[in-house]
Formats: structure tokens, sequence, C-alpha cells
């Protein structure tokens, strides 16, 4: 009968608590420079994924901890970060690099052609 | 308070929020100041034979990062540049939340620490410390004659 209704096949996935990384974003005339703090992630556990208009960044911690460690004071609590953004329409997602130094990344995402900036002339008459 | 009036990240605030509340309202034990919010961030943890210490330090060259080890007290310290310096004059900076300056942070590590046998390395921006407990003090089984 109505069992479709009961049971939601196209469920989101349930999403890990995760760190919110400190960011800096410049915006410069031909586009955007982002830098994230992923201390910890090496370059193979770093995802940077744009999904329509959003850009997501997330990032598993390498940890190699010796075995039977007792924490005994953390101030970093989860082993991983991720933060998303909204792209605005200007941005081209293929203009997209990545680069990941000492836990750093620097993203860089270009403008579009037709949104590079273009000085107005304005006639006096 | 660095709320922006029009804010494009609600999540975002709400966790510096919660960040600068946690720094506000929470005791510190340590006459060196707050235990936490400070740059690196701190993990420490201990094995039978080990002390084990992670800073956070992303964006900081390793070679730039100094560890003293001085009458059982443990300082990280260096500089962190900012990554806005070269930003134009036309450009704009529309978030800004990364560290930049000095830092230094301190560890009082107990007795037992053999302050001859650490070991640091750096990787992916973390730095791991590992001390080595005394030999005197590390668990031993006693044979039973």
């Amino acid at each position: 009968m109505n069992e479709g209704k009961l049971t939601r096949e196209s469920r989101a996935p349930v999403e890990q608590a995760a760190l919110l990384p400190p960011v800096d974003v410049i915006e410069d005339a031909s586009g955007i420079t982002l830098y994230a703090d992923l201390p910890g992630v090496s370059k193979d556990r770093l995802h940077v994924q744009v999904e329509a208009d959003t850009l997501t960044i997330s990032g598993e911690m390498d940890l190699a901890m010796p075995q039977g460690m007792a924490a005994t004071h953390a101030e970093v609590s989860l082993p991983r970060y991720r933060r998303s953004f909204t792209l605005s329409k200007e941005l081209d997602p293929e203009k997209l690099s990545a680069e990941l130094k000492n836990g750093v990344l620097k993203l860089r995402i270009g403008k579009a052609a037709h949104a590079q900036p273009r000085r107005v002339e304005i006639k006096v008459g | 308070m660095d709320f922006s009036l029009f804010p494009r990240d609600v999540f975002a605030d709400l966790g510096r929020l919660h960040r600068q509340l946690q720094d506000a309202v929470e005791f510190s034990p340590s006459i060196r100041g707050f235990a936490r919010g400070g740059f690196p961030a701190l993990n420490v943890g201990g094995t039978p034979r080990s002390v084990e210490i992670y800073a956070y330090v992303p964006g900081v060259d390793p070679a730039g990062i100094e560890v003293n080890l001085e009458r059982g007290v443990l300082t990280i310290s260096g500089e962190r540049k900012s990554g806005l310096g070269g930003v134009g004059a036309k450009d704009s900076v529309h978030i800004e939340e990364r560290f930049t300056g000095k830092f230094r942070r301190v560890i009082t590590l107990s007795d037992d620490l053999d302050p001859d046998a650490v070991e640091a390395r750096c990787r992916d921006g973390l730095l791991h410390i590992s001390i080595k407990r005394k030999a005197a003090a590390q668990p031993r089984r006693i044979s039973i004659q």
C-alpha cells in the first residue's frame, strides 16, 4: 500500500561532527583566494568539492598515535575538518586550483571572463 | 566581537561565538595564562613509556619553530607570517580568521621525563614531540623468585 511513504530511501547521509577550520578569503580583480588551516591533513585525505554552487572543503587528520595512549589534554577534539561556502555566479569552478603546504590549503577560484572588471566610462555631456 | 552585519556563514559565526564564550568562561588552572584557544592548539597524551605532545602549527615553516626544554618546562615558539601580505589596495579581504604573528606556548612536564630523550617531527602542519619517561619510571615486571 503506502509502504513507500514509510521508508524514505533517499535519506541524506548522516554527517559526522567535524571541526570548522579558520579561513582567510581575499578577492582581487581576477578571482578569489581562500586559505584554510588544516593541520594534520595530508594531500590524499583532503577533499575539495564543488557541487552546484557549493564549495566544500573536508579533510581527515592523519594521526599515527602510539598504542595505549591516553589523552590528558585535548584542544583539538575531532579528527576531521569540514566547511562549506556558497559560490557566487561570477566564479568559475573550472578555474579552480588547490595547493596544500604545511597544513594550509590555498584555493584559487578564477572569475568567469565576462565577470572580470571593466571600467565604466562616464561621459560628461 | 567580529560579527558582520550580513553574516555569510551563520555556523562560522556561531563557532566563533562558542570559542569566545569558552575563552571567557573557562577558568584556567595554569599560572601561565589561558590554557585554551591559543596558537598553536595542543593535544597532550601519555603512555606508560612516554609523553606525546601534538602542536597544530599550520602554515609555519618547521625550520622556524623553536622547541625548548628547560627545567621541566617545554616551550614551543615561533612566528606565523600573515598570508595577507600580498593584498593589493584594490583587493578586498572578506574573511580573516587565521592566526598571524608570534606565538609561544608553554607546557609543564612531569618529573619522570628524560630531557635527553626528546624527539620532534613535523608533518602537514602538525608538530609531534615525543618525550620518553626515565628508565627508572617505566613500568617493569618484577619477577617472583
